[in-house]
């Protein structure tokens, strides 16, 4: 091994981000002018970073597959930013942030990296206010919190259940500006084909302009990969439907590490499948968790009826209800972290007591939080005996206020009134915690190429907290990348432009331009979807909320199978060199047909249950995770060798030396 | 139930389009509009023939990707949601839909229902934006109060998703509920004031350049917006200018 560096600064915790900025390289900022780098995609993590990097004079090119940098999809995160302000005087610290951000990740995140994480958080916040970011507020005028799962404190901002946009908005804008100087040349409807690579540094990429077909060439100094997740290998999940592995993919085929490939989350809130028409599932925010109570009947025959459709739920009193959260974890209750709140709802279904007519779905109910605030309401209002009707009239327009525009998705999605009769909720695949392998520097094993946000691996270990994502988009864009990427870029201030004109750029071409030739010369059995539908199946069936070893070795079979299946009989209509959506996807699921392979390896090596990846064949006689520290307290970072079967694994020892091992209990 | 669509298929931005009729059965309610698409797509692939290109992402209805014209009204009859919130219960057995890409001389069609809304970027990049650094050396968050009744009206202004249906919506293609939710969700916080006057200047300067109509407050734009953007703010932002322009 010994092939990973992590390149973590020595000293105390606390210091090692402020000492490594302290001691890093700087580029002079006349000769920042000279240097040119790539973004690829333009999301929280992507926008920031080129926004900051840009104000800092670098010369940068975004590249995003949508028509605006404004429609990633961090835009479609719901519930909050978390940073330790702790302006709520309830005990938060950043230690604390720290802690529970790794304790969540099931001790398989960095620690390093994680502290910074929490350290910088604080910024984020006062750097979206100055921008303009419209946060909640209370009525004195000062920021407003709520909570979210797996803490105790309340340290999450919010705009409403729209914080991603929000906070997008606000990077987007970030980015207008530059652009507007000329500082970033924006590449829209532009997809990253290729890495290429020049005396084995990043050195640009293959692009394909989306509307045109064109195959273009773009060179820089260095690339970073702010792609996003790999959720879209499940063929449903909440992810937007462009969502692809296919820039980091081609960086891994070119040298990067994959790490953690298995490390999926999946997320206990979403609105359940309704049929097989059914092209992506909707999220409906974790903070629903703050008020709704989550159940299930008592009684098989009770859940039964229901499947039926000859029971209601509110027909249901209060003792045949089983609110299993409550049950099973006192502490935490209906706020455990996703992962348990996850298996939870799967273990129920699949003991025959879910409530749609598939069995797959559970009661997610507001009716005690709409009676207490009623009441709180009534009182504060002077109305002091307020008959139930009232009550229940004031309550709901409280969590009008506070959910309004989730109960309104809802409703517009299942045709039922969540005011008047509880949600119907089930686990869906919603974020990835593994990523490509990155250095304390963000950078990848390819020198020179950089990767951000959820893309990396790096800060949520085997399960992600509620809002942490939009933290760690916004820390590595704004204020840890353009800090660490000068420390790489000061050994290229006398390079000069870097020629596009080159054997590696024509290599790289080629390549590019034959894939496309082999995918539209299938024979033309099968549309796109058809193989991505059967990829998602084998996924979820077999490296979903719960895994075994049969299973995942089948999955490696069937995948490989379904892959030299697509290659053979794909179809794909019209030409490549003009717009062609069948074109664009079937590189994203070729791509998918690879890392989904591997996945299922990378799980199936893992044996033990850690976070979001449950093993079947490890768990305690309670049905909670076993986690096996002596043998498995490393990231697993895959080395590319040509079929994903042939992948090598290294190994990153983790350390844990401010954070005592624990089981983690909700209990 | 069995529908009878009728769509408008164009093979590229210079080429001339038509409408086509494409029969379809079998769609189930609880669809959403985008996957009875879908359905027809894997039809047409099927068959050998193109699908219907059109823009989506998200298909939650907020990174406003998404933009049809359905009957005549931009993301179809429901109010406030977008066509991928759309659902097959909004229509009945037999129905005859008429879809085409949203129209107006600033958003040119690129292929079949996706049209270049590349004018909104512009729009912002002249001034939607607060110029400060990203240093993560500003003021604390909480060193400016601002009301919550503020906050929440700039709030409001701000969820704007960029998808172009009031502009679609207007019969003079006006761009004026997008460009003016941005210029007040701004002009109402503390932060944005200080360089409000140009703010309101080059965005108005580059919708007009873009070839976007002028308003006559018909009033059509918020009523098709699907995030109920309020017409307040054009009124707002017509405040904005002239003081911006009388002070200048």
């Amino acid at each position: 091994m010994g092939i990973l560096d992590s390149k973590v600064p020595s000293g105390p915790l606390a210091d090692k981000w402020t000492n490594h900025k302290n001691h890093i390289d700087l580029v002079n900022p006349a000769n920042k002018r000279n240097i040119d780098i790539i973004v690829v995609g333009t999301g929280l993590a992507g926008g920031s970073a080129a926004a900051t990097l840009a104000e800092l004079g670098y010369n940068v090119k975004t590249f995003c597959y949508q028509d605006s940098p404004r429609r990633a999809h961090s835009i479609a995160a719901q519930g909050g930013v978390n940073a330790a302000k702790n302006y709520q005087g309830d005990g938060d610290s950043v230690y604390r942030l720290f802690y529970d951000t790794v304790k969540g990740g099931d001790y398989r995140s960095r620690e390093s990296n994680v502290y910074r994480l929490a350290e910088v958080s604080t910024n984020i916040i006062d750097q979206c206010v100055a921008q303009g970011v419209p946060f909640a507020r209370e009525y004195g005028g000062l920021l407003d919190n709520r909570s979210f799962g797996g803490v105790l404190v309340s340290r999450t901002f919010y705009a409403k259940g729209q914080t991603g946009q929000q906070l997008l908005l606000g990077a987007y804008a970030a980015l207008n500006r530059q652009i507007h100087r000329g500082k970033i040349k924006s590449h829209t409807r532009h997809e990253m084909l290729d890495l290429v690579k020049v005396d084995g540094k990043a050195r640009g990429i293959i692009a394909r302009n989306l509307v045109t077909g064109e195959i273009e060439r773009h060179s820089a100094h260095a690339v970073v990969l702010a792609t996003g997740g790999y959720g879209n290998l499940f063929f449903l999940s909440t992810y937007a439907m462009g969502c692809n592995v296919m820039a980091a993919w081609r960086a891994h085929r070119r040298g990067a590490f994959f790490a953690n490939p298995c490390f999926t989350q999946i997320h206990p809130t979403c609105i359940p499948v309704s049929g097989d028409h059914q092209s992506k599932l909707t999220l409906m925010s974790e903070s629903l968790r703050n008020d709704g109570r989550i159940w299930v009947p008592k009684r098989l025959e009770d859940a039964k009826a229901i499947q039926e459709g000859k029971l209601k739920p509110i027909q249901l009193k209060e003792e045949d209800r089983d609110y299993y959260l409550e049950r099973r974890y006192p502490a935490f209750g209906n706020l455990v972290p996703r992962d348990v709140a996850s298996r939870a709802a799967k273990e129920r279904c699949d003991a025959g007591f879910g409530v749609n007519k598939t069995g797959e779905a559970v009661y997610l109910d507001f009716d005690s939080a709409i009676m207490r605030y009623g009441k709180e309401k009534a009182l504060t209002s002077g109305m002091k005996d307020a008959d139930t009707k009232t009550i229940r009239a004031l309550g709901e327009k409280v969590v009008e206020a506070k959910y309004g525009n989730l109960f309104q998705m809802y409703e517009k999605i299942v045709d039922q009134n969540p005011y008047k009769t509880p949600m119907m909720i089930y686990p869906a695949v919603h974020y990835t915690m593994g990523g490509l392998w990155v250095d304390y520097n963000l950078q990848t094993t390819i020198p020179g190429c950089y990767s951000a946000g959820e893309a990396n691996f790096s800060d949520h270990g085997a399960n992600r907290l509620g809002a942490s994502a939009l933290m760690q988009g916004l820390a590595d864009g704004y204020f840890v990348l353009p800090y660490t990427i000068g420390d790489y870029l000061s050994d290229d201030i006398r390079t000069g432009p870097i020629s596009t004109e080159t054997e590696e750029f024509d290599e790289a071409e080629k390549h590019v331009r034959d894939r496309i030739e082999k995918l539209m010369g299938g024979k033309g059995e099968h549309s796109v979807d058809y193989y991505h539908k059967k990829l998602g199946k084998i996924m979820w069936n077999k490296c979903g909320m719960s895994r075994n070893a049969k299973g995942l070795q089948e999955a490696i079979d069937e995948i490989a199978a379904l892959r030299a299946d697509f290659w053979e009989n794909v179809r794909i209509p019209g030409s490549a060199d003009t717009k062609n959506q069948e074109l664009e996807k079937a590189g994203r699921v070729a791509d998918f047909l690879e890392l989904g392979e591997l996945f299922a390896k990378d799980a199936l090596t893992r044996n033990e249950s850690c976070g979001g990846h449950f093993r079947e064949e490890y768990q305690t006689s309670e049905g909670e995770a076993m986690r096996d520290d002596e043998n498995f307290k490393f990231v697993s970072a895959w080395e590319y060798k040509g079929e994903p079967k042939d992948a090598v694994l290294h190994k990153e020892e983790l350390k844990y030396e401010n954070i005592e091992l624990k089981t983690r209990s909700y209990k | 139930m069995n529908l009878n669509l009728k769509i408008w298929r164009q093979k590229d931005a210079t080429s001339k389009g038509q409408m086509v009729d494409y029969p379809l059965k079998g769609v189930e309610e609880d669809m959403s509009f985008l996957e009875m698409l879908d359905v027809l797509n894997e039809q047409l692939i099927n068959k050998g023939e193109e699908p219907i290109e059109f823009d989506h992402d998200c298909r939650e209805g907020i990174c406003g990707t998404c933009s049809m014209q359905i009957n005549g009204r931009p993301h179809g009859p429901d109010r406030l949601v977008t066509v991928c919130q759309l659902h097959m219960r909004s229509f009945a057995d037999g129905d005859t839909i008429v879809i085409e890409p949203f129209r107006a001389t600033a958003f040119p069609v690129i292929k079949d229902l996706i049209v270049d809304r590349g004018a909104f970027d512009r729009i912002q990049q002249a001034g939607g934006f607060i110029s400060v650094n990203t240093s993560g050396n500003t003021l604390d968050a909480n060193a400016i109060p601002i009301g919550k009744d503020i906050a929440d009206t700039a709030f409001n202004a701000a969820t704007c998703i960029g998808c172009g249906a009031c502009v679609a919506a207007c019969k003079n293609a006006s761009a004026m509920l997008f460009t003016s939710a941005k210029v007040s969700q701004f002009a109402l916080l503390p932060q944005g004031q200080v360089e409000a006057p140009e703010r309101v200047q080059n965005m108005v300067r580059q919708m007009d350049l873009e070839g976007f109509g002028n308003c006559t407050n018909t009033g059509a734009c918020e009523v098709e917006c699907p995030k109920g953007i309020s017409l307040e703010n054009i009124a707002r932002m017509n405040r904005e200018y002239l003081s911006a322009t009388v002070k200048g």
